[in-house]
């Protein structure tokens, strides 16, 4: 039973191997990308925050077998795809959405052109 | 071992018995809930993260190099992680034990840097109490630190089982599902390292 279980998890595991190596250079880019280069912070934050989905999507899928289940069991591989990105989903709801209502419009983020903006809503509403 | 008879044999033995199945299957169920509950503790922060009062900005206080040292040992305590479930799906207990354990070494480590990352904080001016933003990042980045201290005790507690009971579909359905746990942690930590030091240091520095 060893032996043939062990004949399919032989050698040097490679996925493994792949999944580091990326998540190291994904890591090393996202530093080098967010502190040396001179592009403006939206562009800084879009490029940082895509290279953390690429590598959390490697853990996953390198590291923790997400669709590990599916090959031997039909469905529950399916439930937990299904089911974690269902979490990112909720997770992408609750950030997004609680920073766009909390720090845009009724909050103004820096107090010195807050009131420049609040002036600027109360004008655009007069004339609506 | 009566389990495994009625598994095909090329099936790894945390997945030959119902009860490891399911137990695998609802750890991540489990797990999407904590990616929720992580993403509470995200959104309060980002909301917060200009709320400084009259302490320090986050990105002052962050520091490119004790960032780098932490998620080196993370991630390579999950890569270690990942090599001992390689070597229990090849029955090499030893193996599975030095990988493990190596792994523990380097979430202790992980560990150490962040108690000390926290006195940091607080001897420059900036604990708990300083702002809604320094609440914010401390209860955030504690949170994981919380988890990363109780998956060390239970992988401890896990590995004690196997070298009493040896390899069999329980004891190592529960070395699978605590080794999710640990690469989940990893997960959560690419993310604070983005959200919280990335980009409070781009914030800071333009």
């Amino acid at each position: 039973m060893a032996n043939h279980a062990a004949a399919q998890h032989k050698g040097i595991p490679w996925k493994h191997v792949v999944g580091f190596v990326l998540s190291i250079v994904l890591t090393l880019f996202a530093i080098w990308f967010a502190l040396e280069t001179d592009l403006s912070t939206n562009i800084k934050l879009l490029v940082i925050f895509g290279l953390a989905i690429i590598q959390a999507a490697l853990q996953l899928l390198m590291f923790m077998h997400l669709t590990e289940n599916s090959r031997t069991q039909g469905f529950s591989g399916r439930i937990q795809i299904g089911n974690i990105l269902f979490g990112f989903f909720v997770a992408i709801v609750i950030v997004v959405g609680s920073v766009w209502v909390l720090s845009s419009g009724h909050a103004e983020k820096k107090p010195t052109n807050g009131e420049h903006e609040m002036k600027m809503d109360s004008g655009s509403m007069n004339h609506d | 071992m009566a389990q495994s008879k009625v598994r095909d044999l090329n099936t790894p033995m945390e997945y030959q018995s119902e009860t490891g199945r399911l137990n695998i299957l609802g750890f991540w169920l489990f797990l999407g809930a904590e990616i929720a509950l992580f993403s509470t503790l995200f959104a309060t922060y980002m909301v917060l993260m200009d709320r400084t009062a009259d302490g320090p900005a986050l990105g002052e206080l962050f520091e490119v190099k004790g960032l780098l040292i932490q998620t080196f040992l993370l991630l390579t305590s999950s890569f270690t992680c990942g090599l001992a479930i390689h070597e229990m799906r090849r029955y090499n207990v030893k193996g599975l034990f030095f990988w493990m354990i190596t792994t523990i070494l380097l979430g202790l480590g992980f560990l150490g840097f962040e108690i000390y990352e926290f006195f940091v904080y607080i001897h420059e001016g900036a604990n708990i109490g300083t702002s809604a933003a320094w609440s914010a990042f401390f209860v955030l980045v504690g949170t994981h630190g919380l988890h990363v201290t109780l998956g060390i005790g239970w992988i401890i507690l896990i590995l004690i089982q196997v070298a009493k009971r040896g390899l069999t579909p329980q004891t190592t359905a529960k070395v699978f599902i605590s080794s999710l746990y640990w690469h989940f942690l990893d997960v959560v930590w690419i993310f604070l390292f983005t959200a919280v030091y990335l980009m409070g240091m781009v914030m800071q520095h333009g």
